[in-house]
């Protein structure tokens, strides 16, 4: 049923939208997320947004209660943190959770992003309209009308008012205007681009816990994001240290290992994996894979690019290499990677790398591997 | 919305029957069913479905669905001031909440049209709601979505500086400035014991240069507003440089604000006065001897006072029930408050009878601070257990402060005044000859909130289109806050150039 209020929800929750989104980074840079799912509701702390006006401070602190006890006797704690006591210039003391569902913190994010270079692409591309009677409506054209429908509702109205007397051998029921119920139906898209969505990221022992939590936190988001964004994406996930190897996306995102690091296991297994299940004429493919860019040797180096250059580039739409700082790392691979694959320089813009030094700049890095229209 | 079934139908005639036999006096009552959805947006609305649009009704909205859906608060009815006096009944509540509820609203609805602070509202406040509903979103659609939205932003940013009293005043705005008369002008002269020595001490010459000075500095400052406004919405509507339907938005919000104001300065003694006549008229009349428990059990929820709650509610019907009992014993009035001896006094009973005729009187002349002033004796603060609390700093912890009658009669007073909120007054709207907005806020011993102030000093500075300023104190200093359209700016001032009221 439509309530006016509905409107003035809606505006409400659009301008928690337009808050959050000025915080996002902050938001963005939390692993807690990470684990759950598209339904799943996420409390953000936002701080009040009621007008403001002149009023009484906290120093006030007082007020009148009822019951036993004896002067002195606590009765709960303050809701400021001890001491604070001055009334300073920090805005957000009242400190409001609006509940908001992933998959729209999501689509807040996602609002400026989106897969670059995204063709059409694969036999589900194509996107055709057909109409589907889902629901009942009070009004129509009268082709619709549902007789069923129509004449219960007649029949409710009639009994409510007493008009209706069930003694009568032959009762008579009349629908009136307001009676009439019509069929209604909802145009439905079929899905366009095949997209998939290779992630992978680097476990090895020279990763610490922080860049771990860094790689997973972006990863994290980049799929949320996708996942809300596209329908019918498929999405794969591979680890690897000295080796490389598929795993299911809860093994993605809890996974503990260490090791050497050996990258072109992964990239090989990248190729086998679009070989087998991605051919490049019916899919966008984009790999994503996040490091911190200590390779185990020069030589693997060398042999990541011939098969970055030679097998991953020429299938993909994009390359996204994002490398994060590590105490340990050498982070040669990032430079390595750039000096080969030279932008402008045909098959390099098909790359992205960015470096992600901490949590802060994860947003950053989400934007420059989904701006939209690259 | 749906009218009510034939069963409700016929138990509102019967409690409406009992209202009229206790003496209850009410405009036509309609009862209208609405699901909690409805019930939630008609409360989110003030109760009226009509009002004009903007996302404050939707963040109440989500606030009472949440609080709805978890369980933590469910409204039971909601009574409209309006003629005829509308209330709105959840379709969930059982039969005995139904009936509950109607002696209810019966007792709202005589609140309404006999006591005095409601005397001055617009019983047409439905048709009012809704053309101020059209006449803003006429505004709209002239002048887009986001510039009506923010001026009305602003507009409740202000909308508490209204006089509370306002409606009562029949001050006119145009002999509200004193002609200045000038054979009315009187000069300082200095004291002399000899009558010849007078013109010596006195001069003539010098007194009459004198008053010539005190007429031209009185021409000087003449003041704009003639006397501190606390309205002032009116005073923005009446000389801010507003385009014509930034006025009448103002105006809007203005009126609206007027209409709310007695349900505020009341709150105590009309739920008070409804609880008392539910009670009243279910236990002696309506109820059954099934619906006890029910009964027994929503009274007790409506007006329980756990956790150390101030609940206006039991306030409210306690302090009627106190008065009814003391002016039947008679236990009021100079003998009874000069006696001494306790028992004696408790005791007392003088068999006068006058009780439910004092509280008819007390619901017509009253209004929450002067009922608590009036009515609300040391015995009465001692058997509800009141007490005041207090922040203690050093632990963060809210802690009982003190039992003293005294002192929890002045704070339950101090909350109430001014509906709990700072007084705040024009008093100059030409400062310093530069058309800046002088602000004076009445300093009662409770800073203003800085934070909040200078969000809202913002607020008036877009209304007024030069710079505002206000005089308020912190730490014992007056400080004058300023926002000229760029910057926020404080500074103290000295006493002697503080208005001092």
């Amino acid at each position: 049923m439509y309530l006016k209020i509905n409107t003035d929800h809606a505006r409400f929750r659009q301008i928690i939208r337009g808050r959050i989104k000025k915080d996002l980074r902050k938001y963005i840079s939390k692993g807690e997320m990470i684990g759950r799912k598209g339904k799943h509701l996420v409390s953000i702390p936002l701080p009040s947004i009621d007008l403001p006006h002149f009023e009484f401070g906290d120093n006030r602190g007082q007020g009148i209660g009822a019951g036993d006890g004896s002067e002195g006797q606590s009765l709960g704690p303050g809701d400021r943190d001890g001491g604070a006591g001055q009334a300073g210039n920090l805005p957000g003391q009242h400190v409001q959770e609006v509940d908001i569902t992933l998959e729209e913190l999501a689509a807040i994010m996602g609002e400026e992003l989106g897969l670059p270079k995204i063709l059409p692409k694969g036999n589900k591309n194509l996107s055709s309209f057909r109409d589907k009677y889902t629901g009942i409506h009070n009004i129509g054209p009268r082709a619709l009308l549902n007789f069923k429908r129509t004449y219960k509702e007649a029949l409710k109205r009639q009994i409510a008012s007493g008009t209706f007397n069930p003694d009568d051998p032959d009762p008579v029921v009349i629908p009136q205007k307001r009676d009439e119920r019509y069929l209604s139906w909802k145009v439905k898209q079929q899905e366009n681009n095949a997209a998939a969505i290779i992630l992978i990221m680097d476990v090895s022992g020279s990763m610490g816990d922080e860049q771990k939590e860094i790689v997973r936190t972006e990863s994290f988001w980049i799929d949320t994001w996708l996942r809300s964004q596209y329908k019918g994406i498929e999405t794969r996930y591979i680890v690897h240290d000295a080796t490389a190897r598929e795993v299911d996306r809860e093994t993605f995102f809890s996974t503990r290992e260490s090791g050497g690091t050996i990258i072109s296991s992964a990239y090989q297994l990248v190729d086998e994996l679009i070989q087998r299940h991605y051919p490049p004429s019916e899919w966008n493919i984009y790999p994503f894979h996040f490091s911190d860019g200590d390779n185990w040797s020069a030589d693997d180096t060398q042999k990541c690019f011939e098969i970055l250059e030679n097998k991953i580039l020429p299938k993909s739409n994009v390359f996204c290499y994002g490398q994060v700082e590590s105490l340990y790392g050498s982070g040669q691979f990032y430079k390595d990677l750039n000096e080969r694959f030279a932008k402008g320089a045909g098959i390099g813009d098909r790359i992205i790398s960015t470096r992600i030094p901490n949590k802060e700049s994860i947003y950053d890095s989400i934007k420059e591997f989904l701006n939209k229209g690259l | 919305m749906s009218d009510l079934p034939k069963e409700l139908r016929a138990f509102q005639d019967e409690i409406e029957g009992y209202a009229v036999g206790y003496g209850l006096d009410f405009l036509t009552t309609v009862f209208e069913m609405v699901d909690f959805e409805q019930m939630n947006q008609l409360a989110s609305y003030g109760g009226f479905p009509t009002r004009y649009p903007h996302w404050s009704f939707g963040m109440e909205y989500e606030k009472l669905s949440k609080s709805y859906a978890y369980g933590l608060s469910k409204i039971y009815e909601m009574v409209i001031n309006n003629d005829p006096v509308v209330a709105y009944l959840l379709k969930s509540n059982s039969i005995m909440d139904q009936k509950l509820v109607m002696a209810h609203v019966y007792g709202h609805a005589d609140f309404f049209k006999n006591n005095y602070y409601f005397s001055q509202t617009n019983r047409k406040a439905i048709d009012m709601m809704a053309n101020h509903g059209v006449r803003i979103r006429r505004y709209i659609e002239k002048f887009g979505y986001d510039r009506v939205e923010s001026f009305i932003d602003l507009c409740h940013s202000i909308d508490n500086l209204i006089d509370p009293h306002g409606r009562f005043m029949v001050r006119s705005r145009d002999e509200a400035s004193p002609d200045h008369d000038p054979s009315r002008v009187k000069v300082h002269k200095l004291k002399f014991n000899r009558g010849y020595m007078e013109k010596y001490i006195n001069p003539p010459e010098f007194l009459e240069e004198q008053r010539k000075k005190i007429i031209e500095d009185q021409e000087k400052v003449r003041r704009f507003p003639p006397h501190p406004a606390q309205d002032v919405l009116e005073f923005l509507v009446d000389y801010a440089p507003l385009e014509n339907w930034e006025r009448d938005v103002l105006d809007i919000i203005r009126e609206e604000a007027y209409y709310f104001i007695p349900q505020g300065q009341t709150k105590i003694m009309n739920e008070g006065w409804a609880s008392y006549w539910h009670s009243t008229i279910m236990t002696r009349k309506a109820m059954k001897d099934s619906e006890v428990i029910d009964y027994a059990d929503h009274h007790s929820g409506t007006v329980s006072m756990a956790g150390g709650r101030f609940n206006p509610y039991k306030i409210g019907i306690e302090l009627f029930r106190n008065i009814e009992e003391r002016w039947d014993k008679g236990q009021f009035g100079s003998d009874y408050d000069s006696c001494t001896d306790i028992a004696q006094k408790k005791n007392w009973d003088l068999k006068l009878g006058k009780g439910r005729e004092k509280i008819f009187e007390v619901r017509k002349i009253y209004n929450d601070v002067t009922f608590l002033d009036e009515f609300m004796t040391p015995e009465f603060c001692a058997e509800h257990k009141f007490f005041t609390f207090q922040l203690n700093p050093k632990s963060n912890e809210y802690e009982i402060a003190s039992r003293e009658f005294q002192k929890i009669k002045q704070q339950l007073l101090f909350q109430l005044t001014n509906l709990g909120r700072p007084r705040i007054f024009v008093v100059d709207g030409n400062y310093q000859n530069r058309g800046e907005l002088y602000l004076w806020h009445q300093y009662e011993g409770v800073e203003l909130k800085l934070t909040t102030a200078k969000e809202t000093l913002s607020s008036l500075q877009k209304c007024w289109r030069r710079p505002v300023h206000i005089q308020t104190m912190i730490d014992d200093h007056y400080r004058v806050l300023s926002f000229d359209g760029q910057a926020l700016a404080e500074r103290n001032i000295a006493k002697e150039d503080a208005y001092l009221g």
